[in-house]
């Protein structure tokens, strides 16, 4: 059965890591549907978050070739484990000044934020799981998006795990 | 016949000298780490970027350096004597055009689990980036098919890299390590601290020693199993573990398969042996799979080439996968008994164990009844030389004692059809990647792994020429390889499947237009022989084998023979085409 699987990477912080994790994904044709990069806890490590679609086969060979790769620390399937994920997306959506009032509506409903207003755009930011997003995406687009990016998951274990 | 290449003079007072903390070059730095890492010789061709190595190689007598004439020879001659000998193989090439010309022979290497330690020069630091003269990213090109690699950035690591390197290639999973070496890397300078300590890496730890819990599964399933049967592979020779191997049967009796890989693993004598698996395995080996209640997978991968169509495979079999890489346990085969460690301690350990099946007794009475019935077979002809016969010829002329290296196509399955090996590291051929062009750089390795020993290189008239100019090296440093090549003009794997899958429609496939061989050998001044007929294939044959040094003998074969058995792609293993026989 396909699912959308998370995974956290814990590797060492040297040059070319990114590209041989990637490389891996791509070569052995596993799906890449976000990953994120940035400093873990410890100095000289990073953490990556992958979210990949795939069935349990396709996990368990992703995590034992992961394994492979001399610069990996640890893989954790976060997806088997309650977590909490979270991205970030900015979207730029035009705002002539009568529309302004009813986006202000849906950012206060999905507690987003405007971080920048221009003439006849504005910029929101809105923080959340993957389907939040997806969701407030759906209702600015009638407005019109102009540009919009988003970070890619990352993810933690609940508690104290 | 032993091989006249220059001695080396390293002895251990003059490691000790070399190894004193002192201020040197990066370049003296890394003869003095493949020194203390006990490299005896290192293939090589410089260039710019390793002009710094090269010149601190000036004088340095402590290793050899065997200059090839193509990089792609330098690697393919160190995975050689890398298979050959069960040490390291190292080569040295140049940086852009250098280093890429090894990428093949890497990617050969790292299908096959072969340690190796590849050193490239790369353009000074400042221009890295920049496109600069004869600048590649090689770190970058072959990051797929290495093992691990490193781009030196700072001169004070290079100790700790090399010491590193050594042990990632020949611990685990064995695989190719690349160390790319910026010019002024190797020129700048450092004290020099030797490495020799044991090497922790927190992201590498191979699991050596098995889960005891599994060990007692595959225990209680071997006495329960009225139909076993082994599948042995290249990982019992990385391992050493052939003697393990050897004892494990001896003791349960159960029949055994070995991979093309794993040939010499298991004394190809034992009545228990059934041949290689697989395309073009016996037919006694594929029948015992497909009809096995459990199959034990040994150091060996289930490539497809083996397995043929996946489902399908060994249909009624409980699957037993011994690996020390986990990532191979359930990749191509779901397994019931899944055993991750090195298969020299796993067998050790099930030694104590295990028993010998009493249940199996009819099972081993089928088999040697497909033995009997079903070998490998080929309609001989006076009027022509067949292929088969050369290499039963080679095999009966030398007891099955020589170390044989091939190149890729017919003849490689022939060769390991009809030559008998009894040991391992005895065999030396390009399994995964199917490397036309190996066959021969790869011998000289071997042969200067094993100076005493009898090479024989068996090569197509097509891959023959990949490499060719090698013969210079054999010349030069008169490494008596017996280099064979079984001509049957034509490239005859592909015209093979030309003639069965494709209709007979033969395209492009006609190598009219070879060299004359026995000319070629000539021009590098090397013996070259030829033979047309049995008689002249005896007497030339012979003539090879009495002479001192290399030696180039031409078999002119027939054109039409095909490799069968044949299991053609899409069909499970038990289908097989069996020829005219």
């Amino acid at each position: 059965m396909t699912t959308k699987n998370t995974i956290a990477v814990l590797v060492n912080d040297h040059p070319g890591v990114l590209q041989r994790v990637s490389g891996l994904f791509g070569r052995r044709g596993f799906n890449i549907e976000s990953i994120t990069v940035g400093q873990s806890e410890e100095v000289g490590l990073s953490r990556m978050v992958i979210v990949t679609v795939g069935d349990e086969n396709n996990l368990e060979q992703i995590e034992k070739q992961l394994y492979k790769l001399v610069d990996v620390i640890k893989v954790i399937d976060l997806s088997s484990k309650p977590m909490v994920a979270r991205e970030l997306a900015m979207i730029k959506v035009k705002a002539e000044p009568p529309q302004r009032p009813e986006i202000m509506g849906v950012v206060e409903t999905f507690r987003a934020a405007v971080i920048d207003v221009g003439t006849t755009s504005l910029i929101v930011q809105v923080i959340g799981d993957t389907e939040k997003i997806d969701a407030m995406i759906e209702l600015l687009k009638p407005y019109g998006i102009r540009e919009l990016t988003r970070t890619g998951v990352t993810a933690m274990v609940r508690g104290n795990a | 016949m032993s091989a006249q290449i220059p001695e080396v003079r390293s002895t251990d007072e003059l490691r000790q000298k070399w190894m004193e903390p002192e201020v040197i070059t990066g370049s003296e730095i890394l003869l003095r780490s493949l020194l203390l890492e006990g490299v005896e010789c290192v293939f090589g061709y410089p260039g710019g970027a390793v002009l710094y190595i090269y010149d601190a190689m000036y004088g340095f007598k402590d290793f050899k350096h065997v200059l090839t004439r193509h990089e792609q020879g330098a690697i393919h001659a160190a995975d050689g004597y890398a298979r050959a000998s069960g040490k390291v193989g190292v080569c040295i090439a140049t940086s852009g055009p250098g280093a890429t010309n090894l990428v093949t022979g890497i990617a050969t290497a790292f299908m096959d689990s072969v340690p190796l330690v590849v050193i490239t020069g790369n353009v000074v630091s400042s221009l890295i980036g920049t496109d600069a003269f004869q600048e590649a990213d090689i770190t970058g090109i072959t990051m797929p098919i290495t093992k691990h690699s490193y781009l030196v950035r700072d001169v004070e690591e290079l100790p700790r890299i090399i010491h590193e390197a050594f042990h990632i290639a020949n611990t685990g999973r064995k695989g190719p390590v690349l160390i790319d070496i910026p010019k002024d890397i190797s020129a700048a300078q450092t004290l020099f601290v030797p490495q020799t300590g044991p090497v922790t890496m927190r992201g590498y730890n191979p699991t050596v020693l098995p889960n005891k819990i599994q060990l007692d599964k595959l225990t209680q399933a071997i006495s329960e199993a009225e139909r076993p049967f082994i599948l042995a592979g290249g990982g019992v020779v990385y391992s050493g573990g052939h003697e393990a191997l050897y004892e494990f049967v001896r003791k349960t009796e159960i029949p055994i398969t070995t991979t093309l890989l794993g040939l010499g693993a298991f004394p190809s004598g034992h009545e228990l042996w059934t041949g290689m698996p697989g395309m073009h395995g016996t037919y006694t080996s594929n029948q015992a799979i497909q009809q096995s209640d459990l199959l034990i997978c040994i150091g060996a991968r289930f490539d497809d080439r083996v397995t043929g169509k996946l489902d399908g495979f060994a249909p009624q079999a409980k699957i037993v996968h011994i690996d020390i890489d986990p990532a191979e346990i359930g990749k191509n085969v779901a397994t019931d008994i899944p055993i991750v460690g090195d298969v020299k301690a796993v067998l050790e350990l099930l030694n104590q164990d295990v028993k010998r099946t009493d249940r199996a007794d009819a099972w081993r009475a089928q088999i040697q009844r497909w033995k009997n019935e079903k070998p490998y077979s080929y309609k001989d002809s006076d009027a022509v030389l067949k292929p088969q016969w050369v290499i039963e010829l080679l095999d009966e002329t030398t007891k099955g004692g020589a170390i044989v290296t091939t190149d890729v196509g017919q003849h490689q399955m022939w060769a390991a059809q009809y030559y008998k090996f009894n040991q391992p590291r005895s065999w030396v051929t390009s399994g995964g990647l199917g490397t036309m062009g190996f066959g021969f750089p790869s011998a000289i390795g071997a042969q200067v792994a094993n100076p005493d020993r009898l090479v024989i290189s068996i090569n197509g008239d097509g891959g023959m020429q990949m490499c060719s100019q090698e013969l210079a090296i054999c010349a030069i440093n008169n490494i008596p390889v017996k280099i064979v090549i079984i001509n049957n003009q034509v490239l005859g794997m592909v015209r093979q499947w030309q003639e069965l899958i494709y209709n007979n429609r033969y395209s492009h496939i006609d190598l009219a237009g070879s060299p004359d061989f026995v000319k070629l050998a000539e021009a590098y001044g090397v013996k070259g022989l030829r033979a047309t007929n049995k008689e002249e294939a005896r007497r030339a044959w012979q003539e090879a084998l009495d002479t001192p040094g290399p030696v180039v003998v031409e078999f002119v074969v027939s054109r039409e023979e095909n490799v069968y058995p044949m299991v053609t792609q899409g069909s499970t293993i038990d289908q097989m085409l069996m020829g005219d026989e």
